[in-house]
This record gives structure tokens, sequence and C-alpha cells, in this order.
């Protein structure tokens, strides 16, 4: 396929996958924030908002104040944020577009749905909190139609494995921005300096990775931060795990493989942080340093973006 | 203005043959059926997004194309008069093409003057003594057709460049059938949805030489932000071709290549969506991105075939067009079985003067115009317009053609206060390859939506409609 269309496919999953995390952090960060002060303790949850996001230092270049309406202004409607939920879906609707022999009816459906729909979003923008809740739902529910369209509808070919991969990849980059701005609540019992406080920060963190009933399911336990920490790096039952993501990157990357009949740098270094999650154990990772053990990770895999781009897509 | 000729009703109160059962039917059904199915039709073409921009109108970049859901029939009969007036006028525009490029014979035969040629921006002197396969020049060519009366066929532009409509003639049947399946069941409408495999043969018939037994097509946009960039979509789709921009294109050792994810691939047929100036900034306008450094010099070396060629433009060019009838006696020895409205040529003294006399009567259009854009109408212009197009005309009378202003032929059609008569024209898609040349049964139908306007063009307010041509 043309180098073009597979940077298209790729980039299109990646924006829809982004859109719904920026929907969740926020749907989250608005739980956590309704809670009495004394649940959730001095930090500024808005503030990790924007961190998890990745955008705290454009922010702050138009805004004083991280609070509520700025925040959810800058992530969701803002055109002058180049990642907010307006920009993604703008992009992600200008990208099927260019694409769109590539794509099933039902996946440019969704995008263009959605865009059309969404336009009056950005006219009126969100009065009431009924509103935004509304807005935040409806943006997860594309991105779970859009998945949903593409799982089911598109032939597995290479359109499809670029595609998947674009969602893997940002889908790591997600789950790891959070554990980086988390990582002092997941510490283990011993060094954790933390009360019950905590609990809601939980809560909150594995919401916004949609996993807090799948903690239930996987641990039968209470809340236990170095099993939440677990559960999203190594577990790989889990959708949003970090070795979740790579297990399914591996994979289309080998299908891709095979399918053109030679390997290259992308699938060594995707293998290469794969093995690293497989080899690894929560007690490693926390002798190790979860902090660096996690910046490490979101360069590695910021680093398989710009692999896959220079292998495949230019 | 006389009382346009109209399609469905015949002065007196009779029907016309091709529209009786269409009448029943229109009986039959509540106004409040036909709005809803009107409105069912609009929210399907937003939602497969067949939508198309309007250069300068930053209010909208996407806008959709008003689409009237009652059809426009045609006899069978009908149409094979056409279809055969369309055969001879593209054979002769392609003679002509390739005589212009080489030979030169009816330059010297003075039937059409010289100047005319090698003046003409739209000439490319690139173009001279190169062989195109097959000699075929224009491919795909789109023929505007409007009717005044039950006999004939006029041919209001000949379109030879890049035509497009294709995809609204393609989508309205689709949109059609699916919110009239019982009109459909009560006529026997020839199918148009053959149109893209016989594109795709036309194209693959005319690949070069050096192409492999299994040439590779592709279709080269200029990109999203384009006006038609639906319809390249839409084509690409259907015809299982890669759509290409010029970035996706390169040229090496004289061959094309695009560039895909297994290593670059080579294409030897272009079907081209993007004019000769922006083909390629070696040969043409130097600060193109749209186009693909090198093509023209794998044109030359006859490693890549261009649909349609390039220089294809001298062929329909308005002032050219006044020569037709001569040009197709000239190559064929035939009488021009379409006809061409009377036009007079400004270049020419005496045309000029009786034009400027009657300017409140004239449609005047700009010699290298399209779209609509550039043009008088005489009787619906204001005084003020009118003395305006007079110093234009003056300064620079080469640069226009002037035409009576035709009583284009009506079709009954949706309008806020029920059916009413609106003008309509037509273009049917002529496509040709090695071998023939094929006309799927029908065509884009333009109406003008306001009442009394003669400006179908989709960029001034103008509608589509399907086209039916009954199977007798």
């Amino acid at each position: 396929m043309l180098s073009r269309t597979a940077e298209n496919l790729y980039w299109l999953a990646r924006y829809v996958e982004r859109a719904e995390y920026l929907a969740r952090t926020i749907d989250a960060t608005l739980r956590v924030t309704a809670l009495p002060a004394a649940y959730i303790g001095k930090t500024n949850e808005w503030d990790s908002a924007l961190l998890t996001a990745g955008v705290a230092a454009s922010f702050y270049q138009t805004y004083e104040e991280a609070n509520e309406h700025n925040v959810v202004e800058y992530l969701s409607f803002s055109s002058n944020n180049p990642s907010s939920i307006r920009n993604c879906i703008e992009a992600a609707r200008l990208n099927s577009r260019s694409v769109r022999t590539a794509l099933t009816s039902e996946m440019w459906d969704t995008i263009n749905s959605a865009w059309i729909e969404l336009q009056e979003v950005w006219n009126k923008g969100t009065s009431t909190r009924e509103d935004l809740a509304k807005f935040l739902r409806f943006v997860q529910e594309t991105s779970l139609r859009f998945d949903g369209s593409a799982y089911r509808t598109m032939l597995r070919n290479d359109a499809y494995w670029f595609s998947r991969m674009g969602v893997h990849l940002e889908r790591a980059d997600n789950t790891a921005r959070i554990l980086d701005v988390k990582y002092h609540v997941l510490l283990p019992e011993e060094e954790h300096v933390g009360g019950p406080l905590d609990f809601y920060q939980w809560t909150s963190i594995l919401r916004s990775v949609s996993a807090l009933t799948a903690y239930h399911w996987v641990y039968r336990e209470t809340l236990k931060p170095w099993l939440i920490a677990d559960l999203l790096i190594l577990n790989d039952t889990l959708p949003r795990s970090l070795a979740s993501c790579y297990g399914n990157l591996v994979r289309n990357l080998d299908q891709i493989g095979v399918a053109y009949g030679r390997q290259g740098p992308a699938q060594r270094h995707a293998r290469g942080i794969r093995n690293r999650l497989e080899h690894s154990n929560m007690n490693d990772i926390f002798q190790h340093g979860v902090h660096e053990f996690i910046q490490e990770f979101i360069a590695d895999n910021s680093r398989l973006g710009e692999i896959i781009t220079k292998q495949y897509l230019i | 203005m006389a009382v346009a000729f109209d399609e469905m009703n015949i002065p007196g109160g009779d029907l016309r043959p091709a529209y009786q059962e269409l009448a029943r039917w229109l009986k039959e059904t509540p106004p409040e059926a036909l709005e809803y199915r009107r409105q069912e039709a609009e929210l399907l073409f937003r939602r497969i997004g067949i939508t198309f921009a309007v250069y300068g109108d930053s209010e909208s970049t996407e806008r959709l194309i008003p689409f009237d859901v009652i059809p426009r029939i045609m006899s069978g009969k009908e149409w094979a008069l056409l279809e055969k007036g369309l055969k001879q006028r593209v054979r002769a525009l392609n003679m002509f093409l390739r005589d212009i490029y080489h030979g030169r014979d009816i330059l010297r035969a003075e039937v059409v003057p010289d100047d005319l040629i090698f003046q003409n921006p739209v000439f490319r002197p690139e173009m001279n003594g190169q062989q195109v396969p097959h000699d075929v020049y224009v491919h795909i060519a789109g023929i505007d057709i409007v009717r005044v009366d039950a006999e004939d066929f006029i041919v209001l532009e000949d379109n030879a460049r890049t035509p497009s409509g294709v995809s609204y003639m393609l989508e309205n049947r689709e949109i059609m059938m699916r919110l009239f399946p019982d009109l459909f069941a009560r006529h026997r409408v020839a199918p148009v949805e053959r149109y893209p495999d016989e594109l795709l043969a036309a194209l693959r018939s005319v690949a070069p030489q050096s192409a492999s037994g299994e040439p590779t097509v592709a279709l080269l946009t200029p990109g999203v932000y384009n006006s038609a960039y639906y319809e390249h979509s839409f084509l690409a789709d259907k015809l299982g071709i890669e759509l290409v921009e010029g970035r996706d294109l390169i040229v090496k050792n004289n061959e094309v290549f695009m560039r895909t994810t297994e290593g670059v691939k080579r294409v030897d047929v272009i079907y081209r969506r993007v004019d000769d100036d922006f083909l390629d900034p070696l040969t043409f306008r130097p600060d193109s991105v749209l186009g693909v450094p090198g093509l023209m010099s794998a044109y030359a070396a006859g490693n890549i075939t261009l649909a349609n060629a390039v220089g294809t433009g001298i062929a329909d060019d308005k002032a050219i067009y006044s020569y037709m009838p001569d040009i197709v006696k000239f190559y064929l020895g035939e009488e021009p079985i379409l006809k061409n409205v009377p036009t007079w040529r400004c270049r020419e003294p005496k045309d000029l003067a009786y034009v400027l006399d009657n300017l409140g009567e004239l449609v005047v259009k700009e010699v290298h115009g399209s779209g609509g854009y550039g043009m008088l109408i005489g009787p619906a212009a204001t005084k003020a317009t009118i003395e305006a197009f007079r110093e234009k005309l003056k300064r620079e009378p080469e640069g226009f053609i002037a035409q009576p202003t035709l009583a284009l032929s009506t079709c009954p059609t949706c309008t806020a206060t029920g059916l009413a008569p609106r003008h309509v024209d037509l273009r049917p898609f002529v496509l040709t390859g090695s071998k023939s040349t094929t006309i799927v049964p029908g065509g884009l139908t333009r109406v003008a939506l306001k009442e009394g306007s003669l400006v179908v063009n989709s960029s001034q307010g103008g509608g589509t409609k399907d086209t039916w041509i009954l199977d007798e």
C-alpha cells in the first residue's frame, strides 16, 4: 500500500485513541475533584490531568491557573492545543478523508458522523456539567465504535495492522504517562508515605484506563498500589497495560513482516521492549525505580514510533 | 425569451411518453412523502460525505450539492441519437488533437485559424510530435448537452481536460434506488453501475508498451482540499486503484513509481485529476507542489500514459468550440449529429460589433473560463454589469465569445411551493480506450434550482438529478 495511506491509517487510529484517553482523563478528574478536599489531599488534580496529557507547558502559555474550567476548555475544545479532543477529531476526519479508499464505510461513517455531530459542540460549547458528561461519553463511544467497526469490517491485511499499531502505540504512551505522573502514589507499602487519601487517587487512575472492575477480577483484593502498578505495567490480560500493548505491537509488526517477506529494525525494537516487559516483575521494577522504568519506557515507545515511520511510512 | 421546452409536459396538457409512469406515481404520492425522502437523501449525502468545496468561500468549506429527487427521464430512442452524436463528437476531438500536435492539416486547410492555436495559453508546445498510445488524447470527455426542443441535442461545452461529476451520476442512482424502489420497479431504467469497470478497462487499454501485462493504474489527485476530492476518492475506490498525490510519486530513469510500504512500485497509467499547469514543476509552473518533478520527461519517453493527455485544453477552448461543426466535417466527412450553439467570436470585428449592440440579450463567456464564472447573462444582468462587460469586451475582445440566451429545457423539480419546472442540462461521460468508445446510458443532470435561473453550475447554486434512460 501507499506509504502515505499507511501513515494516515496509523495516525487516524492514534488520534481516535488519544481523544478517548483525554475524555477518560477529564472524566476521572471530574470525579475525584468532586470529592471533599479532605479525601484527595493537596495535589491539584487538574494539573495532573495536564501532565498526563503532556500539554502542561503549552497550557501555561495561555492560562494562569489550572482549574476545571480552563483545563476542560484546553483539553477538550481548544483549537490552539494540537492534541485537544477537538483537534484529534478534526485530524482524524481529515486523515479519514485522505484515506477513504482504505477505510470501510462503517469506519468512515463513525468518524464522519461524529465530526458532524461535534460541530455543534464546538460552536456552542458545553454549558452544563450534564452537557460535558454527555460530550465525554460521546467521544468515548465514538472511539469504541471506530475500534469495533475496524475489528469487524476491515480486511486483515497491512491496512488493518498499521491501524492497530497506531492504537497500541498511542495506548501504551497514554498508560505510561499516567504512571509517570502518578507513580508516587503507587509505591509499595514500606516506601509509601501517603495514607488512606490515596484510595481515591488509585480509583481515579484505574478509571482513566477503564480498569477499575478489571482490577477486582484479576486480584480479588482491595486496592493495593503495587498491584495497580502490576496491572497497568505487566498484566497482559488488561488491554491497556504496557505488556498487552507490546504483545499486540509485536504481533502486528510480525504480521506485516510476514506479508512483506522481510523484517526490519521496527520488529527488533518492539520485540526488545516486549521481552523486557515479559522478564520483569514488580519487585525488580520497584528496586530499579518505577519512575526511571516508566521514563525509559516512554522514550523507547516513542522511539518505536520513529522507527516505524522511517521503515514504512515515508 | 420563448417559453422553454418542458421535457414532461406538452403544451395543451398531454404528457411525453417517457414521463407517463412518473406522472402517475407523482399523483399517488403525497407531497409530504416526497419531502421526507428529500430530507433522507440529504442526510445520506452528508453521511457518505459527498461534498464539494467552493473556492473563496470560507464560511463553509464543505457543501452538499442539492439533490432533487424527481428523476429526469429520456426515452431509449432519444438516447440512441444522443449517443451516436457524442461518439462522433469525441472521435473528432481526438483526431483534432492528434492533428494539432502533429501534421496540422486542419490549419493548412484554413478551417481553424493558426493564431487561435499558437497564441492560446492552453496549447502545449511540449506535446508537438509526442506520440500518445493509440492516439487517444481525451480518454474521458464530459460533453455538456442542452435541449431547446424535442428534436435536437445541442452541445453547450466540450470538457476535454478533467471533467468531473461522474460520481454524482453514480451516487444519485444509488440513493434513488434506495429511496424509491417502487418507482424503479415501475420503469425499466438502463443501469449506470458499470461505469467504473468501463473506465478501468479503457485506462488499462492505453498503457504504454513498456508496461507489464497487468498495467498499474493510479488516480492522481491534488489532495483533500480540492473541490472534487470526494469524487477522486470515490472513483479510486470503485476502480480498485491507488489514490495518489504528487508526493507519493517519484520519477527514476524516466519511469514513474509510487512510494509504498514495501518500497517503490512502477505506475503505468495515471488518471490525473490535476491540471496541466500543475503536473510537473520542472516543465510547467515551478511553484506547483501538487505535481511530480520529471513526470513530463517520463511521458516523453513513453513510459507513462496520462489520461487525459497533456494539452487537451486546446480542444475544449470556447473559441475552438465555435469551429466544432467544421472540425467534425473536416475529419469525419460527416454532418455533425449534435448541434452547436450559434456563437459570435468577439475576436472578429463584425461579430464584436453585433455583440456590443446586443449585450442585453446575449450570454457572453470568457474563452478560458469554466464553472460558470466570468460569464454575463444579458437578460438577467443589471445595466451596470452590462456596461462593465462592455468595457472588458472592448479591451480584450479575443478573450470572449457570445451566444444567444437559450431557453434551456425544463423538468419538474421539487421546490418550496411544490413541483415546478426548472432548467436543466446534461453531462454524459464518454470513455475512449484503444479499441472502442463507450458511454453508459445517462449522465449528470444539473438543474438550476432558482426560478427562471439558467445557471446550473454547482458552484452557483445548481443542483443535480438522477438521469434515467428508459430501456425500451
